[in-house]
Parts: C-alpha cells; structure tokens; sequence
C-alpha cells in the first residue's frame, strides 16, 4: 500500500515535499549563519562592553591627566589616576623582549628552516612548541625564584623583582611565535631565488641571509608583530616577577604594566573611579592590540600575496 | 675546499652568521631542557598521592590540590561541549555555506582579532558580562564561557584548515547522487574534519590548562570539591590559579613546584599527542 502511494504521488504532493525539504535547508543555513556570526559578536561585544566601561572613568579624569599623568595613586585620599607609568612600562617591556627575543628567534628559525638536519628540526620544533605550550605562570614562578634572586646578587640592588625581570621572562615567552612566524615566512621563498643565488657561486649561508630573509621580510616582519601582541599582552608572568609598583619604568625598579595594573587592582577595586579607570586602561590596552592586530594583518597578508 | 679562495671578509661573515645560528639554536634548546629539568626537579619532589587528593584546610593546616584538579577539569569539559559546536559550525558555514565574501572576510578578521586579544581582557570582559551582566557571579560556569570565547578562533581554524582538504568531488559526488546540503555536510564534510576538530581539542585544552588571567576574576579562587554539575555554579580555582596563589600570596613554593610539574607534564603530554594525531592522520590521507 505505502509503496504504491509512493510511486503514485501527485504533482501537488512532489511539489509540497520539495517545499519542505526546501525550508529545511534554509533554516540548517540559517543556524550554521548564526554560529558563523558567534565570531562577529563576540569581537563587538568585547569592544562595546570595553568602550562603555572605559569612557566614564577617561572623562572624569580627561584624557591628558590620564595618558599622560605620571602617578598613580588609586587609593589615596586624595587619588591620582595617570597611567603614563604604565603606557611606558609596556612599551620598554615589550620593546626590551623584542630586542632580545627577537635576534635569537631568527637566528634559530634561519637554522631551522635552512640548515638543520629534518631529524633534528622535528625535535628542536617539537622543544619550541613545548615553550609555548608551558603555562605562563610556570614561567612567572622560575622566574620569581631564579631571575629575581639573580638579578638581586650579581646588580646588588634591593629588590630583584624589575623591569629587567619582566623583560627576560617576556623574551623567553615569545620565543616560539618568533620562531614559527618566521620558518613558516622563510619556507614561502621561491626555491629558484635560492638555486640562483647557489649558482652564481654564493655559499648556502651566504644564500639563506642575502637572498632568502630579504626575501621573507614580510613574515619575519609578522614574527616580530606578533612577539609585540604577545609581549604586551602577557599579564601573569610578568605580574610575579615585576614587583608591582607604579613607579615610572626604570631598568633596576619594580615596575607595573597596563595588563599588570589591571589584574593587580582588580580583585579590591570597590565600585567607583578606581574600578572604572582600570577599565580605562583595559581599553588602552585593547587598543594597543587593535594596532598591533592591524600592523600584522597587513604583514601576513603582504607576506602571502608573494 | 673552494672556502680558501674566499676573501677574509667573506669568510669571517659566513663565519659570523654560521656563529650566530648555532648560538642560537642551542640557546632554545637549552632554555627548554633547563626549564623542563629545574621545574621537574623542584616539584616532583613535593608531588605526593595526598598532595592530589586532599582539600586544603586552614583550620587541619593541609594543603592539597584535589578541588583544583577537579575544577581544571571541569573548566576543560565545559568549555568543549560550548566551544566544539559553535566553532566547528563557524567554520563549516565558512567553507560550505556563505556565499558573500565580505561576510566571510568579516568573520575570519574577527576570529584573527580574538586570537589577538590578551587574556587578562577576556578576564575583564567575562567577568563584566558573565559574572555581572549575566548575573552569574565568579563561578566555574562564567570562567568557561569567558574560555569559549577565547578558543573559538583555535576550533574555528583547525576545522576549516581540515574542510579545505576534504576534495571537492566527494561534495560534488554526494550532490550528484541527490543528497541535500545537510546531508552531504552530515555524511561526507563532517567525517572529514574529524582530524581538524581533534586537533582544535588538543590546542583547546592545553590553552585552558595554561590560563590565568582569564579566570581570576570569573571562576574565582576557592580550593572547594564539588560534583560537576554543583561545581558549575560554585568560585574555583584551576591549577594555574592555584600555583599563582600558592606562589605570589601565599610563598607555598613547594606546592607551587608540584603543580607547575603537573602542568608541565600536561604540556608535554598535549604536544605529543598533537603531533601523534597530525602524524596519524596525514599518513592515512596519503594512503
């Protein structure tokens, strides 16, 4: 009976089927729509919520005394909220980690994507990803209990716990984006520009630093970009080797960062302006990144378009 | 060798970068073993079965961490039941479905712009819409989906790295036989990103065992054991949060050392099984 009904259907009913199966398919599309654009708002919820708590506290305060205010005194009587102590941090931290980070990251990615032996590239790949898979309060804590002493004894200064802690700490935890970014660019370089630089009779060393990293500057470029975004936004490491205080970034000091002043101050911040100037300085971060994201976007893309 | 009839200058140059290189490499090299050996050293020690299984107690004077590994693992299973769905149907939209280039440039960029954004913002953000807008308060749910957010672009990417090398005759052959879209996405593009999703997995979970900054004020501190289900709702601390505590507020280095060797074990566990399963599955795409 079912199977004559079914070889014997209706114009009426084929056309109805089609119509269901029809909407079916659309609203599959439109669910598989609504998860793609989870993405979308996500990034606008972080940056309206980021933006509506980040303004009240920059207006009360203005914007100059903010960016440019050089204490920051939250809880005093008399409470002093600038953040350039903070702005200066970041940029020294990050700026010190890629002045170290980066040479040895390059140098250690030329080897790796040129010279080394594949067996010995799996494993000292395998050494990289392992950096950046260790947690980065792991770093923070060998941090506190080797560098601070260290830095304690051979500077004889008071206090280990500085800017010059953070900075090593940060350079070892870019290491394996500097890495990575920069063998995925140089292995883009077309191998005839290899082979005829060979040819004309330059040695392979010669090869790979004349004619293979110029050639895949714009992904190297990404690599230190994206040390930069990495660097900048570290918050935990830093936070237990750095010491902590506002003071204005000083090599030998306890420093504090913008991530740092955030995470430190959150847990007592009651309501009011102490707690929405830390969203303030949430928001300069997050447009620090913004910047930073932009920088390397236009990088990578640059890089793939050779 | 031809190299004796390379000028002085020449010579010392290629010397130099050859110097540099070596230097280098086994700086990396021996910055990894150093911290593997120095936080293994330092913590295996103070690694010991009622270390695991006890809950700290101040009025006993104990200390142990059996709350925070529950709550790590907790964290880690909420955040991929949330995470697993909405990333790898992103990313099925992105590859099977949208049409619109703009839109699909939209969604990548924003997906690149998560991936950028430090995890102390998560934190701060999480903790403004989850704990407070939401009013959820600081619980091991609020930290979870602060943690979905952050690994949505990881899913998303694995996946669509994995649709992209399904053929697209497999798609074409299945259309042609008369199946719907659905049905070809549910019979031959999902099976296909299975290796992409495993992988997604692998990234996700060593992210969320890695992070701090993010959970510290959504899923809160506390060192209580709870079942799933009451956990969920209560403020816990993950391993991470607890080796912060211990280490900067409390000086309970010992146990700090204990649990970084857990973590670094974890580590080294995530990065094997990852290369394992990239490893496995290329072979059998080869076959």
């Amino acid at each position: 009976m079912k199977a004559t009904s079914k070889l014997h259907k209706t114009e009426q009913q084929l056309l109805r089927e089609a119509q269901r199966k029809r909407r079916f398919e659309t609203v599959i599309h439109g669910i598989f729509l609504v998860l793609g654009l989870v993405t979308v708002g996500c990034v606008l919820m972080i940056t309206v919520y980021l933006i509506i708590a980040g303004i009240p506290a920059i207006r009360e305060i203005g914007l100059v005394d903010f960016l440019f205010g050089k204490v920051w005194a939250s809880t005093n009587q008399d409470a002093k909220f600038g953040i350039l102590p903070f702005i200066l941090t970041s940029v020294y931290g990050t700026a010190g980690a890629i002045l170290i980070g980066v040479p040895v990251g390059f140098f250690t990615a030329v080897y790796l994507a040129k010279e080394a032996p594949p067996k010995l590239r799996g494993i000292v790949e395998e050494a990289v990803n392992l950096l950046a898979g260790i947690p980065s309060v792991v770093y923070g804590l060998v941090g506190m209990l080797i560098l601070v002493p260290g830095i304690r004894n051979i500077f004889h200064v008071p206090d280990g716990s500085s800017l010059l802690a953070a900075i090593i700490v940060l350079a070892i935890m870019i290491l394996p984006s500097i890495i990575k970014v920069s063998i995925t660019g140089l292995e883009a370089v077309p191998k005839e520009y290899e082979d005829a630089s060979l040819a004309l009779g330059a040695t392979p060393t010669e090869t790979w630093f004349k004619v293979s990293v110029p050639a895949a500057k714009s992904g190297i470029a990404a690599a230190v970009v994206l040390g930069v975004g990495r660097a900048i936004g570290e918050a935990m490491a830093v936070m237990m080797v750095s010491g902590n205080v506002a003071n204005m970034p000083h090599l030998f000091e306890s420093v504090r960062f913008l991530t740092t002043a955030v995470a430190s101050e959150m847990s007592y911040a009651g309501a009011g302006l102490q707690r929405q100037a830390l969203f303030s300085i949430a928001l300069v971060l997050f447009l620090f990144i913004m910047l930073i994201n932009a920088t390397l976007n236009f990088f990578l893309k640059r890089s793939k378009e050779r | 060798m031809q190299t004796k009839t390379f000028s002085k200058e020449r010579k010392r140059y290629i010397g130099l970068m050859k110097t540099l290189m070596a230097v280098s490499a086994v700086l990396t090299c021996a910055l990894v073993a150093f911290l593997i050996i120095y936080v293994m050293y330092k913590g295996l020690p103070n690694l010991s079965w009622e270390l695991l299984t006890t809950e700290p107690s101040y009025l006993a004077d104990k200390i142990g961490i059996y709350p925070d590994i529950l709550n790590t693992i907790y964290i880690v299973l909420a955040t991929l039941v949330v995470v697993l769905p909405l990333g790898v149907g992103a990313a099925i939209y992105l590859t099977e479905y949208a049409q619109n280039k703009k839109l699909v440039a939209v969604i990548e960029y924003a997906a690149e712009t998560l991936s950028g954004i430090p995890s102390i913002i998560y934190g701060l953000v999480g903790m403004m819409f989850f704990c407070e807008f939401l009013g959820m308060g600081t619980c091991l749910k609020a930290g979870s989906l602060t943690l979905v957010i952050m690994n949505l672009p990881t899913i998303l990417r694995t996946t669509q790295e994995s649709l992209k090398t399904v053929p697209q005759s497999y798609r074409e052959g299945a259309f042609g036989l008369g199946a719907g879209k659905w049905r070809v996405i549910r019979t031959v593009v999902f099976p296909g990103c299975v290796d992409g999703i495993i992988t997604g997995c692998i990234l996700a979970v060593g992210r969320i065992l890695g992070e701090t900054a993010a959970l510290l004020y959504t899923a809160g501190f506390a060192h209580d054991a709870y079942n799933l289900i009451d956990g969920l709702g209560e403020s816990g601390a993950t391993l991470t949060v607890a080796l912060y505590v211990y280490a900067k507020e409390q000086g309970e280095f010992e146990v700090a050392f204990a649990i970084a060797s857990i973590l670094m074990m974890l580590a080294l566990l995530i990065n094997l099984s990852a290369t394992l399963v990239g490893k496995y599955y290329k072979k059998r795409r080869e076959v």
